[in-house]
């Protein structure tokens, strides 16, 4: 029997009736085998209410053929529980976690089935976060250190709590929940897709693009639409643009942590005017507004692309100074170098995407293994690799990104001349119904993933969307250990992590 | 290596903003919105059926700045009732001066509602704490920007400190995540009086998007004083700053 329904990112909307529906417990001894290869990972898995009990639907990747794997499966409504991948390849204990605590789900023998993000609409009122199961060790030698919800500086939220003998960490474990707003729940409490699109770009406000135009993809799937060329190069300057502007804010913000100040204020300056160019373009700092389905409401002029050509080679210029006297900088590499590994061994099983994970060497990376738009039609990308694992190699990433990035806009730009009249947005498009639509897009922090569910009218009954920081969160545990406590700080800000992206 | 470093100095150049009261923004930034009102309204009832957060009313024709996410779609639908002006000064003292009436041609700051006293405590130097509650990172970003190479915003002895306990106030942003509303509620009661109370960015000031989210709970803005409403999708830099500018300066 047919255990998938093969696809890739670049076809259109998936009929449901085409994804099987299998047996548990087939599907569990075909991953048992097939994730032990790392050129498999899990975009989604999920659950949603049917009208006896709960589907499931499980997304997975194939890197070596850009294939996307589908499948589904409706356990027996009195089925005590479920045998917990996560005992197997770990990369699963997000979804686990999620699938558990919002239907209450057993998951047997799950190594962590702890809370993941205390949704409003959660299982078990009583399991709130002030009773959150944090782990513990005894010893005399030992102590706790709680940090959060309430952090020092002008950030998210998030409970961070270390289990350290004298000034070394032997374990963290992060807490997190308390950005929750309802984000998926907010998307289909109605059809308007203008709204939609604000909640796509408010999912991370650092990622107003990549989570914006990943909607803008789900959507452009179920309408069975070719947006065209020209909007799929401008969609390319805007995330890149997003990347150089995130990665820089990365690099001055590890200058900040160990006292750096020409590195801290240069790139403080490079990001101002990095932003100033996306506000130039479409009246936002932060790129949104920019992306909409079907559209946009901000093409580029001739001399909008004069701008941006120009600050950004003038961005690239100037970082790429700072970028070369960093790597000669020994008083920051003796900080940054050997501090915070993660292994590629250990990234892969975690299931670590996007740039912390290529600083691991693993090459995770949609604009390579699933292209789509202009990645897929009009340019080859080639990840960036590093392969120390360490605070170094993931600013080192960040750095070469934004060199790579620079260059991708410029030659997209160089010899671009808008022609044909990019359409408007359009947010009444016919969408297909009894649908599964998914979208796969790299954004600065790594691999997004929307999934929407259609009735029959083509109305979007069910969206689930994934940050990278779902992932990436417990690479950031896994890399301090056994570093002193004063080096958290460098190794969370090589790491960067959303809290709203993860919260939902 | 000496030599690297001159270099980024020489590239780097002045960034400082010298007159931050001078700046005019690009005109692509949508900031104070004109309204117009017209005899046919189709146009405009069509906006206010997709506003995302129903911040614009046609009948009359309103627009409350505290709902809106200046994501601009209304003056696409309906361009003889609004524009969006490049004015970034949108600060306000009292929640009801955020709504925009048709002929409005400048934001309303009531400077009567001014507590006397933030002048002379807080008009020389001002720390503030600042709790997010479900923002989006975005607010977030542009507040730390504040103090950056280029807004510097400590040259006028305002910043941000760690701990509430040396804060003269408390700047809120997000829309109130209810698994946050307790530790919100604890930051503020942990500053000493008198304080000031600060709501940044549109979320915060209404909930925005998510407003009527399960998720959210939003009694602790009912609760207590607030001096100062800034809205915006995140609020600019600069309207922080102006914003805080002003409420320092009653004498």
């Amino acid at each position: 029997m047919k255990l998938y329904h093969v696809t890739n990112n670049n076809a259109s909307a998936v009929a449901i009736a085409d994804i099987p529906v299998v047996e548990y417990v087939e599907l569990y001894n075909d991953l048992k085998e097939r994730m032990t290869d790392s050129r498999y990972h899990v975009a989604h898995y999920f659950a949603t209410e049917i009208e006896r009990g709960l589907k499931f639907y499980l997304l997975l990747l194939d890197d070596a053929t850009g294939e996307v794997l589908i499948t589904s499966f409706i356990p027996d409504y009195y089925a005590e529980g479920l045998a917990s991948l996560t005992a197997l390849h770990p990369a699963f204990h997000p979804f686990e976690r999620e699938m558990h605590e919002l239907y209450g789900i057993a998951f047997d023998s799950h190594p962590w089935l702890k809370p993941l993000r205390f949704s409003h609409d959660r299982r078990d009122k009583e399991s709130t976060m002030e009773s959150y199961p944090f782990y513990t060790i005894d010893g005399d030698e030992l102590h706790e250190v709680n940090v959060g919800p309430i952090h020092a500086g002008i950030i998210e939220p998030g409970a961070f709590r270390f289990i350290c003998d004298g000034e070394q960490v032997l374990h963290l474990e992060i807490a997190l929940g308390y950005q929750h707003r309802g984000v998926e729940s907010e998307m289909v409490r109605n059809q308007n897709r203008l709204r939609q699109t604000l909640i796509a770009e408010s999912t991370a406000g650092d990622t107003a693009v990549g989570h914006a135009t990943a909607y803008a993809e789900l959507i452009e799937k179920l309408a069975n639409a070719d947006i065209g060329d020209d909007l799929k190069r401008e969609r390319m300057i805007a995330i890149e643009l997003e990347r150089i502007a995130m990665h820089l804010a990365d690099t001055g913000a590890l200058a900040t942590d160990i006292g750096f100040q020409l590195y801290q204020v240069a790139c403080e300056a490079l990001r101002t005017v990095t932003i100033n160019t996306s506000q130039a373009w479409c009246g936002n700092r932060f790129g949104k507004s920019v992306i909409r389905p079907l559209g946009t409401n901000h093409p580029l002029t001739d001399e909008k692309i004069a701008l941006i050509r120009k600050n950004i080679a003038d961005v690239r210029r100037r970082y790429n100074e700072v970028r070369e006297d960093i790597l000669e900088a020994h008083t920051l590499l003796a900080r940054f170098e050997q501090c915070g590994l993660v292994p590629k061994s250990e990234m892969e099983r975690i299931g670590g995407v996007g740039q912390a994970a290529r600083a691991s060497g693993l090459k995770r990376d949609i604009r390579a293994t699933h292209p789509s738009g202009f990645y897929a039609e009009a340019l080859t990308h080639t990840p960036i690799l590093k392969h120390d694992g360490d605070v170094m190699s993931r600013l080192a990433t960040r750095m070469d990104e934004v060199l790579q990035s620079a260059d991708y806009i410029e030659n997209a730009l160089a010899s671009y001349k808008p022609t044909a009249k990019i359409a408007a947005p359009d947010y009444d498009a016919k969408l297909q119904g009894d649908a599964l639509s998914f979208s796969l897009i790299e954004g600065w922090r790594g691999e997004i993933c929307h999934v929407a569910l259609t009735d029959a009218n083509g109305d979007i009954v069910k969206y689930k969307i994934k940050d990278p920081s779902l992932h990436n969160w417990l690479g950031l545990a896994i890399a301090v250990r056994s570093e002193g406590i004063s080096d958290f700080p460098i190794n969370n800000k090589s790491f960067n992590l959303s809290y709203c992206g993860h919260d939902l | 290596m000496l030599f690297g470093k001159a270099k980024i100095l020489r590239s780097h150049g002045w960034q400082y903003i010298p007159n931050l009261d001078g700046v005019t923004l690009t005109e692509e930034f949508r900031g104070f919105p004109l309204l117009s009102e017209t005899k046919d309204t189709t146009d405009i009832e069509r906006a206010a059926k997709i506003c995302p957060t129903g911040a614009l009313t046609a009948k009359p024709l309103t627009l409350d700045m505290g709902k809106c996410l200046f994501c601009g779609e209304c003056q696409k639908c309906a361009p003889k009732n609004i524009k969006f002006t490049n004015e970034h000064r949108l600060a306000a003292t009292r929640r009801e001066d955020l709504v925009v009436v048709a002929g409005q041609t400048a934001p309303k700051f009531t400077v009567e509602a001014i507590r006397p006293e933030i002048a002379k405590y807080f008009g020389r130097a001002l720390q503030l704490r600042e709790v997010s509650a479900g923002g989006d990172c975005s607010v977030e970003m542009e507040l730390n920007a504040t103090g950056n190479v280029n807004f510097d915003f400590g040259r006028y002895g305002v910043g941000f400190t760690a701990s509430p306990r040396h804060a003269d106030g408390l700047v809120l942003t997000g829309p109130i995540s209810a698994n946050m509303a307790e530790a919100l509620d604890i930051c503020y009661n942990s500053i000493a009086d008198p304080k000031i109370l600060v709501i940044c960015g549109s979320e915060a000031v209404s909930g925005g998007l998510y407003a009527e989210s399960p998720a959210v709970e939003r009694s602790f803005i009912d609760k207590y004083h607030v001096d100062l409403w800034l809205p915006g999708a995140p609020t600019h830099p600069l309207c922080f700053i102006d914003g805080i500018t002003r409420l320092r300066k009653r004498r």
